[in-house]
């Protein structure tokens, strides 16, 4: 480090960082201490940081009263299904893209770019009429499809970068001891792609976990929605005691993604996630 | 045509064989549900197309943007968009560069604000604007109740409900979101600043602020230039959090390009209409990138 900085810069420096811990944080305490409120507690004209008697039944409440149960099922089922898919996709065509330079190649990463520009207005209304097509339009398979091709790009990305990493020696050595080109694919490259994969699962999982728009438009039957749009559906619901529900389903609509995030945590905040992602 | 880095000239083709089969899964999916509902939405927005199975669908050249610039509602909604898209943006950038800069610093507490920084970036959108409901709800707020502890009760406020601060409520909510992914970006840019750069500066006598003026600020502005453009393309095209929040209320103070888009295509069915408006915003979007990013090279020559 450079010389010390001086001592009010230093208490500067402080209640700067307090200022920052308390905009993130109290939100985060106050959905926390919603969810564990007991009625009484959430409807009293001044309400407390800490619930002074914390409770479960918000929780119990939200899965049997407002079905989220069953969203969340849903969503677990089409998550898991994009996860898989989007790894099995994903892992050849990365492969391509990691170990032949062809103008193909670059032309998918230009696509990743590109449509990061477009709103999804754009892409809804003809994605729904070819679902509609194909007798998908209000279906989990039609979601999942949708979810895949929508991680794909970014699941490319870091998923080629994984495949970089692995020396060209292992395999040019596993060729020359006669191992043709699919054993040695099977034998060598994907065993030690396994940690990337894991990463491109887990991502994909969590985009198709967290997705809203999709799923709002495509999805009709109450009975097939999604969490976050029956969470949403949720918030229309007015009155105070309903909060306590509403928070204890939101605090588990996050677990999955937070579980992500803190696996992931340390390569995120060191920043070695841009070592494992660049092109 | 495929250029082949590797392997020799007789094994070239079967190579390209094994490149476009092993594509071949990612590719086709892609271009079924991208690259065509893509460039389909982007017809789409020259035609009178509307809701319903068996409805013609004729070219009208451009009656869908001619409508537009007489629709009051579109320019209401195109101000409140931008508004939003470069408040949240700039407040973002300014408070995500202020928390990495101290983050970089040796603080007490530095692991505690790390992962709380991260945190709001692993919530589903919807669940955030869930959070914030619950902070700014008018009578079980933790915001109104802030403000009768500290003995300020005429700064409650029904923050979502009121024409006047609705739209910097929201706005606030969108900074707290995007923030983390921008911190993140700009910490891993301040740790590959070289610090040897920072010593020869300080043993030259330059002062703190000139050493982030003229060192860190250089050395970042890449990364800078980066993730900027992507927080606006991504505020821009934002629509779950104010969905959630407002619904595009109080009066249509809060309703985003993407809610009034999404409010024509799917209440009143005039796909064509919001296709056009679709097609309006990657115009606008491209052309403020192309202004911002030409300054940022003007500015680095």
């Amino acid at each position: 480090m450079l010389g010390k900085p001086s001592r009010t810069g230093r208490t500067l420096q402080y209640l700067a960082l307090a200022a920052y811990l308390i905009f993130l944080g109290f939100p985060l305490v106050w959905l926390l201490s919603t969810a564990f409120k007991p009625p009484r507690e959430l409807v009293q004209l001044h309400p407390t940081l800490i619930p002074s008697n914390p409770t479960v039944q918000n929780f119990v409440q939200a899965f049997t009263e407002q079905e989220l149960g069953r969203a969340a099922w849903n969503s677990l089922q089409v998550s898991l299904a994009s996860a898989v898919l989007t790894v099995l996709v994903a892992m050849p065509a990365s492969y391509a893209l990691a170990r032949f330079k062809s103008k193909l190649g670059t032309l998918a990463l230009g696509w990743v770019l590109l449509s990061q520009l477009f709103p999804f207005v754009l892409l809804i209304i003809p994605i729904f009429l070819v679902l509609r097509q194909a007798g998908l339009a209000n279906s989990h398979a039609g979601l999942v499809l949708i979810y895949v091709v929508w991680a794909l790009p970014f699941a490319l990305w870091m998923l080629q970068g994984f495949v970089r990493n692995i020396p060209r020696e292992l395999e040019e050595a596993a060729s020359v001891d006669g191992a043709s080109r699919l054993q040695t694919l099977r034998r060598v490259v994907f065993p030690l792609l396994a940690p990337g994969l894991v990463a491109t699962a887990l991502f994909s999982f969590i985009s198709a976990w967290n997705e809203f728009f999709f799923a709002l438009v495509l999805i009709k039957t109450p009975e097939l929605q999604t969490l976050p749009v029956a969470l949403a559906r949720f918030v229309g619901i007015e009155g105070t005691a309903r909060l306590g529900p509403l928070a204890a389903g939101a605090l588990l609509a996050t677990l999955p993604s937070l579980i992500f995030f803190a696996f992931m945590q340390r390569r995120l905040s060191s920043g070695s996630l841009a070592g494992a992602v660049k092109g | 045509m495929t250029t082949l880095r590797v392997g020799k000239p007789h094994k070239a083709r079967s190579d390209k064989l094994t490149i476009y089969l092993l594509l071949l899964p990612s590719l086709l999916p892609v271009l079924l549900l991208s690259v065509f509902p893509l460039l389909r939405g982007i017809y789409l927005g020259f035609t009178d197309a509307r809701a319903g199975r068996n409805v013609d669908v004729t070219f009208t050249g451009f009656e869908n943007y001619k409508e537009l610039l007489g629709d009051e509602m579109f320019w209401n909604s195109f101000k409140i968009g931008l508004i939003w898209a470069l408040g949240v943006t700039v407040l973002q950038f300014v408070l995500a560069l202020g928390l990495a800069l101290l983050l970089n610093q040796q603080l007490r507490f530095r692991g505690v604000a790390r992962v709380l920084s991260v945190v709001p970036w692993a919530m589903p959108p919807v669940v955030v604007g869930i959070l914030w409901k619950l902070v700014y709800h008018p009578d079980a707020g933790l915001l109104n109740e802030f403000f009768h502890r500290i003995g300020a009760d005429g700064l409650r406020a029904n923050w979502l409900g009121d024409f006047s601060t609705a739209l910097p409520a929201v706005i606030i909510v969108g900074v707290w979101a995007g923030m983390p992914q921008t911190t993140v970006v700009l910490l891993a840019g301040l740790q590959g600043v070289a610090p040897e750069l920072h010593e020869a500066a300080a043993v030259d006598g330059a002062s703190a602020w000139h050493r982030f003026r003229h060192v860190t600020l250089p050395a970042l502005a890449p990364v800078i230039v980066a993730i900027t453009s992507l927080d606006f393309i991504w505020n821009f095209n934002s629509f779950g959090l104010v969905y959630v929040l407002t619904a595009g209320g109080p009066g249509g103070k809060t309703m985003l390009p993407m809610l009034f888009a999404y409010e024509e295509a799917f209440r009143y069915g005039n796909y064509g209409y919001a296709a056009a408006l679709g097609n309006v915003m990657v115009v606008i979007i491209v052309a403020l990138l192309a202004i911002y990013l030409r300054r940022r090279l003007r500015e680095a020559n």
